[in-house]
């Protein structure tokens, strides 16, 4: 008795369980893959899966074995030119003996590290390490503004420029035919008449009959002829209506002081907000481009990777980044077209004078046409002068200017959470 | 004979050809007396496969992390092409469930019809071990039992507390195997039924023999030595247990004083689990050599009759050779003796002597020369396990095919002695020591429980038996580690040679204890 059955629609991933398990048994290690990975990659690169080692030791799981030592005998296969009572040197390394040798390097090698793929999801999870992303909707942060035509049918006016041809002769011919017809008719019956008419015995026609009907068809033709091939009453036009359209392209600049008083650790503090910034946007938009501008005392567009990890020193103008990011949309990102999102990362110094300058800067020119300014500060240390006059601007922009204080890393997230809860929820 | 029409050709299958082909197989097996459990054969995808593959071959398994690594193991292996699927896999159950991946070629899907459902299939029905130690019929219901239950205790007790108690029990599995005895096959809902009264039995028992320890109120409320509250005279005197116990975690879970009852029902699980892979850890050799002269038998057989054409035969020679092979030790793919070659050699030599014995074979085989081939095979596949299998099989003439020879590695010795090759001399010695090899109770170090110190510190004493001087790895600190955390008290093991102790090994380590105390 046999039977075939097809398991193939049954529920895959039956070990989902288990791996999960695995995965939370060593977070540890997993989350220092993680985090190597999250410093060697690029910000856009954040969603795909990594692979990660583990040091094979530590994921043993230990049995009672023979160590190496004492007197074994084995058996293998393959003898060339052996005979009874030769004496073989060991071969090197470790305790396994000639024809143990092969299962030796079996487990030596590879077996070191226990390497696997996280799955894309599974490696937001720890790059996140816990803190559930929330399910962002799809909204966008600000009102919609901006409007974009599009077509809404025909109509019967507009310009010249948008008449619809084909609907428009369309109109015409249907218009000619309802016109024609009625004459067509009439023609048709006065040559009938005619023809009667004529076809009659000459005694018998009616002269008077024939001229007035000759005079009928000339006027009837007349009349056909008159009918226009096209008129204005044809016209269509293709409609235009205005719609409120999101702009699906987003600009976020990233905005950093590289000063001497910002260490490594505090860059990669902010380079997870970054990230988490850009995660949301990359849901909230179709485009998202970034731009990087790093400052000291004078600012600088760069690459991501010189941004993260080249070392500056020397003092803090932040007013130069906000010159710099104006100058940058005014040249490439007119606001019409682009949701612009700024990110300043810093430890809070700055040079005193400036600080002023930076508040005048922000609520004059940039506040204006940016959707949403954020401003993390760094630092377990009192706020300085850059943090006051920033509160001066938040008050002005309430709804669209956030600032935090960031001690460490683990901050992060619920920093990010409250920046943007509110207008979420607005 | 007539030769037929093949019944389908190229590498497209489909559930009416396998259907045909099973047809035939079975036709033919029937012709040589091969028993089998009905079949169950399922058509399963890739990714399913691997799943399978990650729980040991258990259809239905409780949930733990080293399945999950086993899991991504197979799965990167897999994905970066340095594995292929096994093709198949085979469940010792009652109907016998056979997996065809949906990847495979009709040609492979045959062929492990052919290799699976009957002689895998057929071995499970067959051999000693088998029949003695694991229930075919049940198992099944018992892994979904088991599921259950370790579901439910996660559930009460949480999954971290789970885990490790599984973590200690799967150290000492190869330890939970009770080699002489054999227990009587019950039902899933019979298990879950006696399970609550062996709960309490079990404790009442334990509080029985731990009744002197001071402190324990249960221990007071049975109140002091009358004979009749200790009628197994455990507290007169003597070691307890009286002999050494092989059975550790059988020990464990009938003595280990300060278990919950789940904690041993869990200690059970694993054991019963491990009992029943015990058959398939000792007869690799038999059971795939088995399997693969049956499918190579029936394979020519329908080629015989034109039930296959060309092609597919050439794909399965093909195949087949692969499975065969065996590196010599000298080339880089060796990694041990492959026991689908050693078996299938064994197997065909031992048909071959059958059929065509030489002086030689009726020298060394005086009984098997010149039998019923059919007959002999049989008996071999019903009465042996690897062990005795080699001891009593393995004939000169594939000791020469294969070039065996015997090396000793003492590390007292500089060098490395050759001493045994495929000669006269040589035969029954490599016989002997390949025999070895593969007993059990050799591959593995023998530890038993040697005491219990009930009336003392309660600390546990257990004895490895060295074998021609070889010691212990390194692993056994974490595994000490892990009975000490189910005996709950010291745990020792000395390394015995003859009579002498040569080695001692304790958890918790010896700093940790006086730290402690």
């Amino acid at each position: 008795m046999t039977y075939f059955i097809d398991r193939r629609p049954n529920a895959r991933h039956k070990s989902a369980v288990n791996r999960q398990r695995f995965l939370d048994r060593y977070r540890t290690h997993i989350k220092r893959s993680v985090e190597e990975a999250v410093n060697r990659r690029s910000i856009t690169d954040m969603e795909r899966g990594e692979k990660v080692s583990i040091p094979a030791r530590d994921i043993s799981e230990p049995v009672f074995q023979h160590g190496t030592g004492g007197r074994r005998t084995i058996v293998a296969p393959g003898n060339k030119e052996f005979v009874e009572g030769d004496r073989l040197r060991r071969p090197g390394g470790g305790g396994g003996g000639g024809a143990g040798e092969g299962s030796a390097s079996n487990q030596g090698e590879g077996m070191d590290e226990f390497a696997f793929t996280l799955s894309r999801e599974e490696f937001l999870d720890f790059v996140f390490d816990g803190l559930e992303l929330p399910h962002l909707e799809r909204k966008s942060l600000v009102d919609l503004d901006e409007v974009r035509p599009v077509r809404a049918g025909v109509s019967r006016d507009g310009v010249p420029a948008r008449i619809n041809i084909v609907r428009s002769m369309r109109e015409a011919q249907a218009r000619r035919i309802a016109m024609r017809a009625p004459i067509r008719r009439a023609l048709r019956e006065a040559r009938e008449a005619l023809e009667v008419e004529e076809s009659k015995d000459p005694v018998l026609r009616n002269p008077a009959r024939i001229a007035e009907l000759r005079v009928e068809i000339e006027r009837l033709e007349k009349r056909l002829e008159a009918v226009p091939f096209i008129d204005t009453f044809d016209l269509r036009y293709n409609h235009l209506v205005n719609q409120p359209m999101p702009s699906s392209k987003a600009v976020m600049f990233c905005i950093m002081d590289v000063s001497g008083s910002m260490t490594q650790a505090h860059k990669d503090i902010a380079k997870r907000f970054f990230l988490l910034l850009y995660l949301f946007l990359e849901r909230s938009y179709e485009k998202v481009e970034l731009v990087f501008v790093r400052h000291h005392t004078a600012a600088k567009e760069v690459d991501e990777e010189e941004f993260f990890y080249s070392r500056e020193t020397g003092g803090t103008i932040v007013s130069s980044a906000l010159t710099l990011v104006d100058e940058i949309i005014d040249d490439r990102y007119p606001p019409g077209q682009w949701n612009l999102y700024v990110a300043q990362a810093s430890d809070g110094d700055n040079w005193d004078d400036d600080s002023v300058t930076c508040r005048d800067l922000l609520i004059k020119k940039l506040m204006p046409r940016l959707q949403y300014y954020t401003y993390v500060e760094i630092t377990p240390h009192a706020h300085q002068a850059l943090w006051e006059e920033y509160e001066s601007v938040a008050a002005e922009f309430p709804a669209r200017f956030a600032m935090r204080q960031i001690v460490e890393a683990g901050d992060i997230y619920p920093v990010f959470r409250e920046l943007f809860k509110r207008r979420v929820a607005g | 004979m007539t030769r037929r029409k093949p019944i389908a050709t190229g590498s497209d299958w489909n559930f009416e050809t396998l259907a045909e082909f099973e047809r035939e197989i079975a036709r033919l097996a029937d012709e040589y007396r091969l028993d089998t459990y009905p079949n169950q054969i399922e058509v399963i995808t890739t990714e399913q496969m691997m799943d399978a593959y990650a729980s040991v071959g258990m259809p239905v398994g409780y949930h733990h992390w080293s399945f999950g690594k086993q899991f991504l193991a197979v799965e990167q292996a897999y994905r970066r092409g340095q594995m292929g699927l096994a093709y198949e896999l085979v469940i010792n159950s009652d109907p016998c469930i056979a997996y065809l991946m949906e990847e495979n070629s009709l040609m492979m899907q045959v062929l492990v019809m052919a290799h699976a459902c009957y002689g895998h299939n057929s071995f499970f029905k067959g051999n000693y071990l088998f029949r003695a130690w694991t229930d075919a019929g049940s198992i099944v219901d018992y892994l979904v039992f088991a599921r259950k239950y370790i579901a439910q205790c996660e559930e009460r007790h949480g999954v971290r507390a789970v885990e490790q108690l599984l973590d200690a029990c799967h150290a000492l599995q190869n330890y939970g195997v009770d080699r002489y005895k054999r227990p009587s096959p019950i039902s899933a809902e019979e298990e879950a039924r006696r399970q609550k009264e062996r709960e309490e039995y079990l404790q009442a028992q334990v509080n029985t023999l731990w009744r002197t320890i001071p402190g324990r109120p249960s221990a007071e409320a049975l109140g002091d030595g009358h004979d009749e509250e200790d009628p197994l005279g455990l507290h007169g005197g003597g070691r307890y247990p009286a002999e050494p116990q092989e059975n550790l975690l059988y020990f464990i879970e009938k003595n280990a004083p300060l278990l919950a009852p789940w904690q041993r029902e869990v200690v059970r699980i694993v054991r019963k689990l491990a009992q029943y892979f015990y058959p398939q850890r000792q007869t690799q050799v038999m059971n795939e050599g088995w399997a693969t002269f049956w499918h190579y038998t029936l394979m020519n057989r329908l080629y015989e009759e034109g039930l296959v054409d060309e092609g597919l035969m050439l794909e399965f020679l093909q195949s087949h050779t692969a499975v065969v092979n065996q590196p010599d030790f000298d080339s880089p793919w060796f990694s041990g003796i492959n026991p689908y070659a050693l078996g299938f050699a064994i197997f065909s030599d031992l048909k071959r002597l059958c059929e065509a014995p030489t002086e030689e074979d009726h020298r060394w085989f005086p009984d098997s020369a010149g039998s019923d081939w059919r007959e002999t095979l049989e008996f071999a596949m019903k009465n042996f396990k690897d062990e005795s299998f080699i001891q009593q099989f393995l004939s000169p003439k594939v000791i020469r095919d294969l070039k065996l020879f015997m090396v000793v590695d003492d590390d007292q010795e500089e060098m490395l002695e050759v001493k045994a090759i495929h000669d006269e001399r040589g035969y029954r010695r490599i016989r002997e020591a390949l025999a070895t090899q593969y007993a059990l109770s050799v591959r593995e170090p023998n530890i038993q429980i040697y005491s219990a110190d009930i009336r003392g510190d309660r600390s546990l004493t257990l004895r490895h038996v060295q074998d021609s001087r070889r010691p212990l790895a390194r692993s056994v600190y974490p595994v000490i580690r892990h009975l000490h955390q189910l005996w709950g008290f010291p745990v020792h093991l000395e390394s015995m040679e003859g009579d002498e102790v040569v080695r001692r090994y304790q958890w918790p380590l010896p700093e940790e204890a006086a730290a402690q105390a």
